[in-house]
């Protein structure tokens, strides 16, 4: 019996009810020390050559409760059951980890958890991508199509990577110094609020700041008009914030400390700082940035290990433990795959698996601009 | 003979440095080269740089007043996060030295605690003292002294103190070694000869403690200058320092060329810093501290 079936049958069993989640996790273990002394896993590879069947693959992601959830419901019950080993990494952003792959050798990194079409774009056109065989990742046929045509759209019709969960970026606010009725008044405007002075944050993303910006400024951030307008507002929100944050967890540290009582903010992050207990709101503006998330298989890669790990992710049991762990919607199609009840609660969950309400960067133009307005922004964030 | 000696004697000395001179030289003398030859060379939208002999980014960097007021501002918090250091670190330096307290290697030690733990955690730790539900406004507001809690984070002033936790222990080391190494029979001779005890202090003790202050004093000075973390963590919107712009232009903008040429202006700048040092001083009194 191969890997895959071993897969297939613990699912099945899984699926019927026979087994709770946790004893699902730890069969697939048990099914992964039996693949390995019977033989190993992974045939079709050995058909090809047994040499080439890596020891270990590398993911690279965001570090935090995204990574533990990977680590927890993906990663160690692969291990388990292939033998290869999950090398797990973590970046601060795609800027810093392009840098690393960049210095890198060719196959030195193979996974990472990319945000947003914007980077499959950048990565691709760096010359990074590989070719995924779909044919190994049936689990695809489950993604939510929008998702996966974006893709197609910026590699020829293939796929170098899968989506895998999607969010958005809205505003966060603190709902002991602002009512829920003020922010949907005020939107993104909030943002550039005099009366908040010292108390808002913002990520220190030129992209981010740009597209709230140009929302603050009545315009289109898929197609900015007036540039100065734009970067007049990034100069409005940056005299009033407190502080330029640079990660998921120093974003949860402000709003949870309270030295700031509003700012934009992952979906996710802001959905666990609520279960932790915090009275935080998150609300969506008008024109609000949605994005998604992908697992980007980079050039040089052992690609059949990891097109199994990707249809491994894909399993709906492990993509919805993944994102009711990291709090972020799985990309899996709800019209296809019934995902539980906690999804349905995440922050931009869409129901109707066609992400219509969701706006997100263009890919062509942003990248056409990259050069010019991050190096613009890095000058106005430091007050010019 | 005697030639062969001298052959043998004039040998040994660069055989037993030859580890070191090789280290030096793979790890920093040629990628120093790199960097060098990196910042003539060209970002292009591909990402794969434009090889050959372009003075851009080196034009760019001397005459842009963006770099010259950031670095302006680094040298200028380099510049107090000493004079801090020098004014924190001599008294507990002096004690250190001074005390006829028998374990005088345990305060050496009290001293070395801080590099038990992270940089970074230390710099974090101030946001748990300073914060808004930090230690200090919680005392204050416990007490009923403020109403609500004082804005202490998040600007120039937050990342010196977070630069002087760092540095106060390389200060204080300089200046104790130098302190230490006085002899103390001389402050002896200048009280006998009617001296008081601040004179005694002003003519002869701080004179010859000199050198470790200096050696304290670049040691801050040079690390203040290049450190990246401090004023991420603890500076506000627009507190960056010159090593912010050389990981943005690398990491962020992919621009490894202008990143080059912007880490070696700092690099010369520090340079002929330690040049001037070297020169007047010399850098045994460091390799005191450290030896």
């Amino acid at each position: 019996m191969d890997t895959t079936k071993r897969y297939e049958r613990l699912l099945e069993r899984y699926r019927n009810g026979d087994l709770e989640r946790r004893t699902f996790l730890g069969l697939l273990g048990a099914a992964g020390i039996t693949a390995g002394l019977t033989g190993g896993p992974f045939k079709a590879l050995r058909g090809h050559a047994l040499a080439a069947k890596p020891d270990e693959v590398r993911f690279d992601g965001w570090g935090g409760v995204v990574s533990e959830a990977f680590r927890e419901y993906a990663f160690a019950p692969y291990t388990e059951a292939t033998g290869i080993e999950v090398v797990d990494g973590t970046f601060g952003g795609a800027d810093e980890y392009l840098a690393r792959v960049q210095s890198g050798q060719p196959g030195e990194y193979n996974l990472a958890h990319l945000s947003g079409v914007f980077d499959y774009a950048r990565y691709h056109n760096q010359g990074l991508s590989s070719t995924l065989n779909e044919d190994n990742i049936p689990n695809l046929d489950n993604v939510i199509p929008r998702l996966v045509d974006v893709f197609r759209a910026i590699t020829d019709g293939n796929l170098s990577a899968v989506p895998y969960d999607y969010g958005t970026t809205g505003i966060a606010y603190n709902r002991k110094h602002i009512s829920d009725d003020e922010i949907q008044e005020k939107g993104a405007s909030i943002l550039v609020d005099p009366e908040y002075k010292d108390r808002i944050g913002g990520w220190s993303e030129w992209k981010t700041r740009i597209w709230y910006a140009a929302l603050q400024s009545d315009q289109d951030p898929n197609d900015i008009q007036d540039m100065e307008a734009v970067w007049e507002k990034v100069r409005e929100n940056r005299d009033l914030l407190l502080k330029y944050w640079e990660s998921g967890a120093e974003l949860m540290s402000l709003l949870a400390e309270e030295e700031i009582y509003v700012t934009e903010g992952w979906s996710g992050r802001i959905r666990a700082l609520q279960d932790q207990g915090h009275d935080i709101g998150y609300y969506d503006p008008p024109g609000g940035l949605g994005w998604q998330e992908c697992i980007f298989v980079l050039k040089g890669s052992p690609m059949e290990a990891c097109e199994e790990l990707l249809n491994f992710m894909l399993e709906p049991e492990v993509a919805i433990a993944v994102a009711e762990g990291q709090f972020y919607p799985p990309a899996l199609d709800p019209q296809k795959v019934e995902l539980g009840e906690v999804v349905p609660t995440l922050p931009a969950f869409d129901p109707s698996g066609t992400l219509e309400n969701l706006n997100f960067f263009d890919p062509t133009y942003w990248n056409g601009n990259e050069d010019d307005w991050s190096q613009t922004f890095s000058r106005v964030q430091r007050g010019y | 003979m005697a030639t062969a000696d001298m052959n043998e004697s004039g040998a040994k000395p660069w055989l037993l440095l030859s580890p070191a001179l090789t280290a030096i030289t793979l790890l920093l003398a040629i990628p120093i080269c790199f960097i060098v030859v990196y910042s003539f060379w060209l970002k292009t939208a591909s990402g794969v740089p434009q090889t050959g002999f372009h003075l851009d980014n080196w034009a760019e960097v001397l005459t842009d007043v963006f770099y010259r007021d950031i670095l302006f501002t680094t040298l200028k918090i380099a510049f107090l996060t000493t004079v801090v250091c020098i004014l924190l670190g001599y008294v507990p330096a002096y004690f250190i030295a001074m005390t006829t307290f028998r374990h005088k290697a345990f305060l050496l030690l009290l001293l070395m605690l801080p590099f038990w733990i992270s940089y970074i955690i230390r710099t974090m730790s101030w946001i748990n003292i300073l914060g808004g539900s930090g230690a200090i406004n919680a005392v204050l507001l416990w007490l009923g002294i403020v109403d609500e809690p004082i804005r202490m984070l998040y600007n120039e002033p937050t990342v010196i103190i977070g630069l002087v936790h760092y540095l106060l222990p390389f200060m204080v080391l300089n200046i104790y070694v130098s302190l230490d190494g006085i002899d103390r029979s001389l402050v002896d001779a200048a009280r006998s000869l009617g001296c008081t005890g601040w004179q005694a202090f002003r003519e002869v003790t701080l004179p010859l403690s000199l050198p470790g202050l200096a050696a304290g004093s670049l040691l801050c000075f040079v690390l203040s200058a290049g450190t990246y973390i401090t004023p991420l963590v603890l500076g506000g919107p627009t507190d960056a320092m010159f090593a912010n712009l050389v990981f943005e232009a690398i990491i962020t903008q992919l621009n490894w060329p202008l990143g080059s040429a912007l880490s070696l202006v700092l690099l010369v700048l520090l340079g002929l810093l330690v040049t001037v040092y070297n020169r007047f001083i010399g850098m045994s009194q460091i390799a005191k501290t450290f030896g």
